[in-house]
Protein backbone atom coordinates (compact mmCIF):
# COMPACT_ATOMS: atom_id res chain seq x y z
CA UNK A 1 0.00 0.00 0.00
CA UNK A 2 0.45 3.84 -0.43
CA UNK A 3 1.95 5.84 2.27
CA UNK A 4 -0.64 8.50 3.10
CA UNK A 5 -0.22 11.33 0.81
CA UNK A 6 1.15 14.80 2.58
CA UNK A 7 -1.94 16.99 1.87
CA UNK A 8 -0.36 19.82 2.19
CA UNK A 9 1.76 19.39 -1.04
CA UNK A 10 -1.15 18.32 -3.03
CA UNK A 11 -1.32 19.88 -6.31
CA UNK A 12 -5.02 19.73 -6.42
CA UNK A 13 -7.27 20.96 -7.13
CA UNK A 14 -6.76 21.95 -10.33
CA UNK A 15 -8.56 25.25 -11.28
CA UNK A 16 -9.41 26.25 -15.04
CA UNK A 17 -10.33 30.24 -15.45
CA UNK A 18 -12.11 31.21 -18.74
CA UNK A 19 -9.64 28.89 -20.64
CA UNK A 20 -9.35 28.50 -24.14
CA UNK A 21 -6.97 26.90 -26.75
CA UNK A 22 -7.03 28.64 -30.40
CA UNK A 23 -4.81 27.29 -33.36
CA UNK A 24 -4.34 29.64 -35.75
CA UNK A 25 -7.16 31.79 -35.00
CA UNK A 26 -9.65 29.15 -35.01
CA UNK A 27 -11.05 28.10 -31.35
CA UNK A 28 -11.09 24.67 -30.73
CA UNK A 29 -11.87 25.14 -26.63
CA UNK A 30 -13.22 28.07 -25.69
CA UNK A 31 -14.18 29.31 -22.14
CA UNK A 32 -13.93 26.50 -19.59
CA UNK A 33 -13.83 27.13 -16.25
CA UNK A 34 -13.84 24.33 -13.97
CA UNK A 35 -12.08 23.16 -11.04
CA UNK A 36 -11.19 19.34 -10.73
CA UNK A 37 -10.99 18.41 -7.06
CA UNK A 38 -8.45 16.00 -4.93
CA UNK A 39 -9.61 12.39 -5.09
CA UNK A 40 -12.54 12.66 -7.38
CA UNK A 41 -13.03 10.29 -10.43
CA UNK A 42 -14.31 13.18 -13.00
CA UNK A 43 -15.24 11.66 -16.79
CA UNK A 44 -14.98 13.77 -19.10
CA UNK A 45 -18.01 13.05 -22.26
CA UNK A 46 -18.53 14.18 -25.95
CA UNK A 47 -18.30 12.78 -29.31
CA UNK A 48 -15.03 12.78 -31.68
CA UNK A 49 -13.70 16.70 -32.58
CA UNK A 50 -15.61 17.90 -29.00
CA UNK A 51 -12.01 18.40 -27.38
CA UNK A 52 -11.97 15.81 -25.20
CA UNK A 53 -8.32 14.83 -25.71
CA UNK A 54 -7.22 18.84 -26.16
CA UNK A 55 -8.45 19.12 -22.82
CA UNK A 56 -6.84 16.62 -20.82
CA UNK A 57 -3.67 17.46 -22.96
CA UNK A 58 -4.30 21.32 -21.46
CA UNK A 59 -4.66 20.30 -17.77
CA UNK A 60 -1.30 17.86 -18.16
CA UNK A 61 0.47 20.63 -19.57
CA UNK A 62 1.24 19.50 -22.78
CA UNK A 63 -0.59 22.67 -24.23
CA UNK A 64 -1.09 25.59 -22.60
CA UNK A 65 -3.94 27.74 -22.97
CA UNK A 66 -4.00 31.00 -25.41
CA UNK A 67 -6.69 32.78 -23.18
CA UNK A 68 -7.29 32.33 -19.75
CA UNK A 69 -5.45 30.67 -16.96
CA UNK A 70 -5.01 27.45 -15.31
CA UNK A 71 -3.22 27.41 -11.47
CA UNK A 72 -2.68 24.53 -9.52
CA UNK A 73 -3.15 24.71 -5.95
CA UNK A 74 0.54 24.82 -5.05
CA UNK A 75 0.77 27.41 -7.56
CA UNK A 76 3.26 25.50 -9.28
CA UNK A 77 2.34 22.38 -12.16
CA UNK A 78 4.50 20.07 -10.64
CA UNK A 79 4.61 17.67 -13.50
CA UNK A 80 5.76 14.48 -11.51
CA UNK A 81 2.61 14.63 -9.69
CA UNK A 82 0.86 13.99 -12.78
CA UNK A 83 0.86 11.05 -15.14
CA UNK A 84 -0.99 10.37 -18.23
CA UNK A 85 -1.85 7.40 -20.13
CA UNK A 86 -2.78 7.87 -23.86
CA UNK A 87 -5.86 6.27 -26.03
CA UNK A 88 -2.53 5.23 -28.05
CA UNK A 89 0.54 4.87 -25.66
CA UNK A 90 3.93 4.97 -26.98
CA UNK A 91 5.72 1.70 -25.88
CA UNK A 92 9.61 1.98 -25.95
CA UNK A 93 10.77 -0.55 -27.86
CA UNK A 94 12.69 -2.39 -25.24
CA UNK A 95 11.12 -5.13 -22.69
CA UNK A 96 8.08 -4.43 -20.15
CA UNK A 97 10.32 -4.21 -16.87
CA UNK A 98 12.32 -1.32 -19.12
CA UNK A 99 9.48 0.62 -20.47
CA UNK A 100 8.47 0.66 -15.80
CA UNK A 101 11.80 1.62 -15.42
CA UNK A 102 12.52 4.04 -17.65
CA UNK A 103 10.03 7.06 -15.96
CA UNK A 104 11.78 6.09 -12.51
CA UNK A 105 15.42 6.64 -14.38
CA UNK A 106 13.54 10.04 -15.12
CA UNK A 107 12.45 10.65 -11.84
CA UNK A 108 16.58 10.12 -10.69
CA UNK A 109 15.27 7.22 -8.60
CA UNK A 110 17.77 5.01 -7.27
CA UNK A 111 18.69 1.66 -8.63
CA UNK A 112 17.57 -0.28 -5.44
CA UNK A 113 14.63 1.36 -5.57
CA UNK A 114 13.63 1.00 -8.74
CA UNK A 115 14.56 -2.26 -9.05
CA UNK A 116 11.95 -2.57 -6.13
CA UNK A 117 8.99 -0.77 -7.54
CA UNK A 118 9.76 -2.53 -10.62
CA UNK A 119 9.11 -5.95 -9.31
CA UNK A 120 6.66 -4.22 -6.99
CA UNK A 121 4.13 -3.41 -9.95
CA UNK A 122 5.03 -6.16 -12.52
CA UNK A 123 3.65 -8.11 -9.54
CA UNK A 124 0.61 -5.99 -8.70
CA UNK A 125 -0.62 -5.84 -12.01
CA UNK A 126 0.01 -9.74 -12.93
CA UNK A 127 2.91 -8.09 -15.59
CA UNK A 128 5.28 -10.59 -13.98
CA UNK A 129 5.29 -13.19 -16.58
CA UNK A 130 5.69 -10.51 -19.59
CA UNK A 131 8.54 -8.65 -17.87
CA UNK A 132 11.20 -9.82 -20.12
CA UNK A 133 8.79 -9.59 -23.34
CA UNK A 134 9.48 -6.94 -25.98
CA UNK A 135 6.56 -3.84 -24.69
CA UNK A 136 5.84 -3.67 -28.91
CA UNK A 137 4.80 -7.24 -29.20
CA UNK A 138 2.06 -7.32 -26.25
CA UNK A 139 -1.49 -7.68 -27.13
CA UNK A 140 -3.86 -4.31 -27.77
CA UNK A 141 -4.91 -5.34 -23.79
CA UNK A 142 -1.45 -6.14 -21.82
CA UNK A 143 -0.07 -2.93 -23.70
CA UNK A 144 -2.75 -0.72 -22.14
CA UNK A 145 -2.28 -2.38 -18.66
CA UNK A 146 1.54 -1.73 -18.96
CA UNK A 147 0.87 2.09 -19.79
CA UNK A 148 -1.53 2.26 -16.77
CA UNK A 149 0.90 0.45 -14.62
CA UNK A 150 3.70 2.72 -15.76
CA UNK A 151 1.50 5.86 -14.96
CA UNK A 152 1.36 4.31 -11.57
CA UNK A 153 4.70 3.44 -10.78
CA UNK A 154 5.38 7.16 -11.17
CA UNK A 155 3.07 7.87 -8.17
CA UNK A 156 1.24 10.59 -9.39
CA UNK A 157 -1.52 12.81 -7.20
CA UNK A 158 -3.41 12.69 -10.59
CA UNK A 159 -3.61 10.53 -13.94
CA UNK A 160 -5.21 11.68 -17.07
CA UNK A 161 -6.32 9.37 -18.92
CA UNK A 162 -7.41 9.49 -22.80
CA UNK A 163 -10.24 6.78 -23.68
CA UNK A 164 -8.00 3.98 -22.64
CA UNK A 165 -10.01 1.26 -23.56
CA UNK A 166 -11.21 2.83 -26.90
CA UNK A 167 -9.54 0.25 -29.10
CA UNK A 168 -9.84 -2.99 -26.51
CA UNK A 169 -12.29 -5.92 -26.53
CA UNK A 170 -14.87 -6.09 -23.49
CA UNK A 171 -12.97 -7.97 -21.22
CA UNK A 172 -9.35 -6.01 -21.79
CA UNK A 173 -12.06 -2.61 -21.02
CA UNK A 174 -12.84 -4.52 -17.71
CA UNK A 175 -9.37 -4.88 -16.58
CA UNK A 176 -8.58 -1.33 -17.34
CA UNK A 177 -11.76 -0.27 -15.60
CA UNK A 178 -10.79 -1.97 -12.32
CA UNK A 179 -7.52 -1.03 -12.56
CA UNK A 180 -8.69 2.61 -12.74
CA UNK A 181 -11.24 1.90 -9.56
CA UNK A 182 -8.20 0.88 -7.72
CA UNK A 183 -6.42 3.62 -8.53
CA UNK A 184 -9.25 5.67 -7.28
CA UNK A 185 -9.58 3.91 -3.93
CA UNK A 186 -5.55 5.07 -3.61
CA UNK A 187 -6.29 8.05 -3.39
CA UNK A 188 -5.51 9.19 -7.04
CA UNK A 189 -7.11 11.84 -8.63
CA UNK A 190 -9.02 10.42 -12.20
CA UNK A 191 -9.51 12.57 -15.27
CA UNK A 192 -10.33 10.28 -17.62
CA UNK A 193 -12.11 10.95 -20.99
CA UNK A 194 -14.82 8.48 -22.74
CA UNK A 195 -17.47 8.38 -25.25
CA UNK A 196 -19.16 5.10 -23.85
CA UNK A 197 -21.55 5.87 -21.39
CA UNK A 198 -21.92 2.59 -19.69
CA UNK A 199 -18.33 3.32 -18.82
CA UNK A 200 -19.51 6.61 -17.79
CA UNK A 201 -22.34 5.19 -15.88
CA UNK A 202 -19.68 2.88 -13.94
CA UNK A 203 -16.79 4.98 -13.37
CA UNK A 204 -17.63 8.53 -12.71
CA UNK A 205 -18.61 10.17 -10.06
CA UNK A 206 -18.40 13.76 -11.74
CA UNK A 207 -19.36 14.23 -15.13
CA UNK A 208 -18.22 17.02 -17.25
CA UNK A 209 -19.12 17.26 -21.20
CA UNK A 210 -17.79 19.21 -23.55
CA UNK A 211 -19.93 19.88 -26.90
CA UNK A 212 -17.65 21.99 -29.88
CA UNK A 213 -14.75 22.80 -27.39
CA UNK A 214 -17.33 24.06 -24.74
CA UNK A 215 -18.01 22.42 -21.16
CA UNK A 216 -21.83 22.40 -21.66
CA UNK A 217 -22.10 20.65 -18.12
CA UNK A 218 -20.52 19.17 -15.22
CA UNK A 219 -22.05 17.72 -12.20
CA UNK A 220 -22.01 15.15 -9.92
CA UNK A 221 -22.95 11.42 -11.35
CA UNK A 222 -25.79 11.24 -9.92
CA UNK A 223 -27.43 14.42 -10.99
CA UNK A 224 -26.54 13.88 -14.47
CA UNK A 225 -27.73 10.62 -14.99
CA UNK A 226 -30.64 11.66 -13.08
CA UNK A 227 -31.18 14.36 -16.15
CA UNK A 228 -28.64 16.61 -17.51
CA UNK A 229 -29.76 19.93 -18.36
CA UNK A 230 -28.34 21.04 -21.59
CA UNK A 231 -30.16 19.94 -24.24
CA UNK A 232 -27.07 18.49 -26.08
CA UNK A 233 -26.30 16.58 -23.34
CA UNK A 234 -30.05 15.01 -23.04
CA UNK A 235 -29.55 13.41 -26.06
CA UNK A 236 -26.60 12.52 -25.76
CA UNK A 237 -27.56 10.43 -22.93
CA UNK A 238 -30.81 9.46 -24.90
CA UNK A 239 -28.70 8.01 -27.47
CA UNK A 240 -29.75 10.34 -30.15
CA UNK A 241 -27.39 11.40 -32.85
CA UNK A 242 -27.30 15.11 -32.82
CA UNK A 243 -23.17 15.11 -32.38
CA UNK B 1 50.48 -18.00 -66.89
CA UNK B 2 47.63 -18.35 -65.11
CA UNK B 3 44.33 -15.95 -65.54
CA UNK B 4 44.24 -13.09 -63.20
CA UNK B 5 40.87 -15.31 -60.93
CA UNK B 6 43.64 -18.84 -60.59
CA UNK B 7 46.43 -15.99 -59.36
CA UNK B 8 43.34 -14.19 -57.05
CA UNK B 9 42.47 -17.74 -55.67
CA UNK B 10 45.91 -18.33 -54.88
CA UNK B 11 46.94 -15.31 -53.21
CA UNK B 12 43.98 -15.33 -50.82
CA UNK B 13 44.12 -19.26 -50.05
CA UNK B 14 47.76 -18.71 -49.28
CA UNK B 15 47.20 -15.63 -46.94
CA UNK B 16 49.96 -13.77 -48.75
CA UNK B 17 51.34 -11.30 -46.64
CA UNK B 18 51.29 -8.21 -48.90
CA UNK B 19 47.48 -8.79 -48.96
CA UNK B 20 46.63 -9.23 -46.07
CA UNK B 21 48.45 -5.82 -45.23
CA UNK B 22 46.25 -4.08 -47.80
CA UNK B 23 43.68 -5.48 -46.21
CA UNK B 24 43.86 -4.94 -42.67
CA UNK B 25 44.78 -1.03 -43.38
CA UNK B 26 41.37 -0.43 -45.35
CA UNK B 27 39.48 -2.31 -41.95
CA UNK B 28 41.58 -0.45 -39.91
CA UNK B 29 41.04 2.87 -41.77
CA UNK B 30 37.15 2.28 -42.91
CA UNK B 31 35.94 1.28 -39.25
CA UNK B 32 37.97 3.78 -37.54
CA UNK B 33 36.17 6.45 -39.84
CA UNK B 34 33.10 4.95 -39.17
CA UNK B 35 33.24 4.98 -35.60
CA UNK B 36 34.00 8.41 -35.26
CA UNK B 37 31.40 9.12 -37.76
CA UNK B 38 28.86 7.91 -35.58
CA UNK B 39 30.50 9.41 -32.26
CA UNK B 40 29.62 12.60 -34.37
CA UNK B 41 27.36 12.01 -36.34
CA UNK B 42 24.40 10.25 -34.28
CA UNK B 43 24.17 12.93 -31.55
CA UNK B 44 24.48 16.18 -34.09
CA UNK B 45 21.71 14.36 -36.41
CA UNK B 46 18.95 13.90 -33.45
CA UNK B 47 19.98 17.46 -32.03
CA UNK B 48 19.00 18.52 -35.87
CA UNK B 49 16.14 16.47 -35.94
CA UNK B 50 14.89 18.04 -32.15
CA UNK B 51 16.38 21.37 -32.52
CA UNK B 52 14.64 24.67 -34.19
CA UNK B 53 16.60 27.58 -35.23
CA UNK B 54 16.77 29.77 -37.72
CA UNK B 55 18.55 28.56 -40.79
CA UNK B 56 17.89 25.05 -39.78
CA UNK B 57 16.65 24.10 -43.08
CA UNK B 58 19.48 25.01 -45.12
CA UNK B 59 21.49 23.01 -42.55
CA UNK B 60 19.77 20.17 -43.47
CA UNK B 61 19.87 20.72 -47.05
CA UNK B 62 23.60 21.06 -46.86
CA UNK B 63 24.03 17.62 -45.01
CA UNK B 64 21.70 15.89 -47.16
CA UNK B 65 23.45 17.80 -50.48
CA UNK B 66 27.02 16.29 -48.29
CA UNK B 67 25.87 12.97 -48.90
CA UNK B 68 26.58 13.08 -52.83
CA UNK B 69 29.99 15.11 -51.89
CA UNK B 70 32.45 13.31 -54.84
CA UNK B 71 35.21 11.72 -52.33
CA UNK B 72 38.06 13.27 -54.89
CA UNK B 73 36.81 16.71 -53.48
CA UNK B 74 36.75 15.59 -50.37
CA UNK B 75 40.25 14.28 -50.58
CA UNK B 76 41.26 17.39 -52.21
CA UNK B 77 39.78 19.56 -49.32
CA UNK B 78 41.45 17.18 -46.62
CA UNK B 79 44.81 17.49 -48.67
CA UNK B 80 44.72 21.51 -48.67
CA UNK B 81 44.00 21.25 -44.73
CA UNK B 82 47.25 19.11 -44.01
CA UNK B 83 49.68 20.15 -46.67
CA UNK B 84 52.58 21.73 -45.75
CA UNK B 85 51.48 25.32 -46.57
CA UNK B 86 48.05 24.52 -45.20
CA UNK B 87 46.17 25.81 -42.08
CA UNK B 88 47.09 22.06 -40.55
CA UNK B 89 50.40 21.44 -42.29
CA UNK B 90 52.53 21.85 -39.65
CA UNK B 91 50.95 18.24 -37.54
CA UNK B 92 52.64 16.43 -40.65
CA UNK B 93 49.86 14.15 -40.89
CA UNK B 94 49.47 14.31 -44.82
CA UNK B 95 49.88 10.84 -46.38
CA UNK B 96 49.23 9.39 -43.44
CA UNK B 97 46.65 6.41 -42.36
CA UNK B 98 45.42 9.30 -40.20
CA UNK B 99 44.92 11.69 -42.98
CA UNK B 100 43.33 8.69 -44.57
CA UNK B 101 40.31 8.67 -41.45
CA UNK B 102 40.11 12.31 -41.24
CA UNK B 103 38.75 12.01 -45.34
CA UNK B 104 36.68 9.24 -45.11
CA UNK B 105 35.22 10.36 -42.16
CA UNK B 106 34.08 13.70 -44.21
CA UNK B 107 32.62 11.42 -46.34
CA UNK B 108 30.49 9.07 -43.76
CA UNK B 109 29.24 11.44 -41.62
CA UNK B 110 26.99 13.62 -43.87
CA UNK B 111 25.16 10.19 -44.48
CA UNK B 112 25.12 9.37 -40.46
CA UNK B 113 23.96 12.64 -39.67
CA UNK B 114 21.39 12.98 -42.51
CA UNK B 115 19.77 9.64 -41.98
CA UNK B 116 19.75 9.90 -38.31
CA UNK B 117 17.80 13.74 -38.41
CA UNK B 118 15.27 11.61 -40.68
CA UNK B 119 15.09 8.48 -37.95
CA UNK B 120 14.86 10.75 -35.05
CA UNK B 121 12.34 13.15 -36.26
CA UNK B 122 9.75 10.78 -37.40
CA UNK B 123 10.30 9.04 -34.24
CA UNK B 124 10.33 12.31 -32.02
CA UNK B 125 6.56 12.88 -34.05
CA UNK B 126 5.29 9.70 -32.53
CA UNK B 127 6.92 9.89 -29.32
CA UNK B 128 6.98 13.60 -28.07
CA UNK B 129 3.91 14.10 -25.94
CA UNK B 130 4.61 10.27 -24.39
CA UNK B 131 8.15 11.26 -23.46
CA UNK B 132 7.31 14.83 -22.03
CA UNK B 133 4.63 13.30 -20.07
CA UNK B 134 7.23 10.59 -18.67
CA UNK B 135 9.13 13.88 -17.90
CA UNK B 136 11.41 13.96 -20.50
CA UNK B 137 12.88 16.92 -21.59
CA UNK B 138 13.90 17.76 -25.52
CA UNK B 139 18.07 16.94 -24.39
CA UNK B 140 17.03 14.06 -22.48
CA UNK B 141 15.04 12.37 -25.46
CA UNK B 142 17.82 12.00 -27.54
CA UNK B 143 19.52 8.95 -26.48
CA UNK B 144 16.25 7.12 -25.75
CA UNK B 145 15.36 8.11 -29.81
CA UNK B 146 18.41 7.37 -30.62
CA UNK B 147 18.44 3.71 -28.80
CA UNK B 148 14.30 3.14 -29.82
CA UNK B 149 15.86 4.01 -33.54
CA UNK B 150 18.47 1.71 -33.53
CA UNK B 151 17.55 -0.80 -36.01
CA UNK B 152 16.79 1.83 -38.60
CA UNK B 153 20.11 3.71 -37.68
CA UNK B 154 22.10 0.42 -38.25
CA UNK B 155 21.25 0.99 -42.15
CA UNK B 156 22.72 4.43 -41.94
CA UNK B 157 25.96 3.43 -40.47
CA UNK B 158 26.15 0.48 -42.79
CA UNK B 159 25.67 2.76 -46.14
CA UNK B 160 28.51 5.12 -44.64
CA UNK B 161 30.52 1.93 -44.00
CA UNK B 162 29.48 1.17 -47.63
CA UNK B 163 30.57 4.52 -49.41
CA UNK B 164 33.75 4.53 -46.96
CA UNK B 165 34.90 0.89 -48.34
CA UNK B 166 34.20 1.52 -51.82
CA UNK B 167 35.92 5.08 -52.65
CA UNK B 168 39.03 5.47 -54.05
CA UNK B 169 39.64 9.45 -54.53
CA UNK B 170 39.40 10.58 -51.25
CA UNK B 171 42.09 7.52 -50.02
CA UNK B 172 44.44 8.03 -52.59
CA UNK B 173 44.84 12.02 -52.45
CA UNK B 174 45.62 12.47 -48.61
CA UNK B 175 47.20 8.67 -48.61
CA UNK B 176 49.36 8.84 -51.54
CA UNK B 177 48.82 5.12 -52.29
CA UNK B 178 52.35 4.26 -50.19
CA UNK B 179 52.77 0.52 -50.28
CA UNK B 180 52.97 -0.94 -46.76
CA UNK B 181 52.26 2.72 -45.82
CA UNK B 182 48.96 4.19 -47.09
CA UNK B 183 47.91 1.59 -49.63
CA UNK B 184 44.29 0.25 -49.29
CA UNK B 185 42.56 -2.25 -51.24
CA UNK B 186 40.71 0.10 -53.97
CA UNK B 187 44.32 2.31 -54.46
CA UNK B 188 45.88 -1.21 -55.00
CA UNK B 189 43.47 -2.29 -56.95
CA UNK B 190 43.58 0.98 -59.14
CA UNK B 191 47.26 0.59 -59.18
CA UNK B 192 47.50 -2.81 -59.72
CA UNK B 193 45.26 -2.86 -62.85
CA UNK B 194 47.10 0.07 -64.61
CA UNK B 195 50.23 -1.91 -63.97
CA UNK B 196 48.09 -5.34 -65.76
CA UNK B 197 49.11 -7.17 -62.39
CA UNK B 198 45.55 -8.30 -62.34
CA UNK B 199 46.08 -10.88 -59.89
CA UNK B 200 46.30 -9.05 -56.83
CA UNK B 201 43.66 -6.61 -58.06
CA UNK B 202 41.15 -9.11 -58.77
CA UNK B 203 41.92 -10.86 -55.30
CA UNK B 204 41.22 -7.22 -53.65
CA UNK B 205 38.16 -7.30 -55.83
CA UNK B 206 36.79 -10.69 -54.37
CA UNK B 207 37.84 -9.62 -50.91
CA UNK B 208 36.08 -6.08 -51.05
CA UNK B 209 32.59 -7.85 -52.56
CA UNK B 210 32.71 -10.28 -49.80
CA UNK B 211 33.42 -8.35 -46.91
CA UNK B 212 30.30 -5.99 -48.45
CA UNK B 213 27.87 -9.11 -48.73
CA UNK B 214 29.35 -10.45 -45.25
CA UNK B 215 28.55 -7.18 -43.48
CA UNK B 216 25.12 -6.31 -45.28
CA UNK B 217 23.89 -10.05 -45.00
CA UNK B 218 24.81 -9.56 -40.73
CA UNK B 219 23.12 -6.23 -40.80
CA UNK B 220 19.99 -7.30 -42.69
CA UNK B 221 19.98 -10.51 -40.37
CA UNK B 222 20.51 -8.19 -37.03
CA UNK B 223 17.39 -6.05 -38.48
CA UNK B 224 15.36 -8.59 -39.24
CA UNK B 225 15.65 -10.36 -35.98
CA UNK B 226 15.36 -7.37 -34.12
CA UNK B 227 12.04 -6.41 -35.30
CA UNK B 228 11.23 -10.17 -34.70
CA UNK B 229 12.35 -9.43 -31.16
CA UNK B 230 11.80 -5.67 -30.61
CA UNK B 231 8.51 -4.83 -32.34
Amino acid sequence: MRAARDVSRSVLPLSLEGVGYAVGGKPLLSDITLRIEAGRRLIVMGANGAGKSLFLRLCHGLIDPTTGRRFWAGGEDRAEAQAMVFQRPVLLRRSVAANLNYPLVLKALPRAQRRETVARTLERFGLTPLADRPARLLSGGEQQRLALARAWAMRPEVLFLDEPSSALDPSATRIIEEMVEQFSAEGITIVMTTHNLGQARRLAEEVAVLHRGRLIEHRSAAEFFAGPCAPEARAFLAGDLVW
Amino acid sequence: MDGPFATALSLIASGDPGLMQIIGLSLRVTLTAVLIACAVGLPLGAALALARFPGRGAVIVLFNALMGLPPVVAGLVVYLLLSRSGPLGSLALLFTPTAMIIAQTLLILPIVVSLTRSVVEDLWAEYREQLRSLGAGRLRAVPTLLWDGRVSLLTGVLAGFGRASAEVGAVLIVGGNIAGHTRTMTTAITLETSRGNLGLAVALGIILMMLTLTLNAAAWGAGQWARGRLG
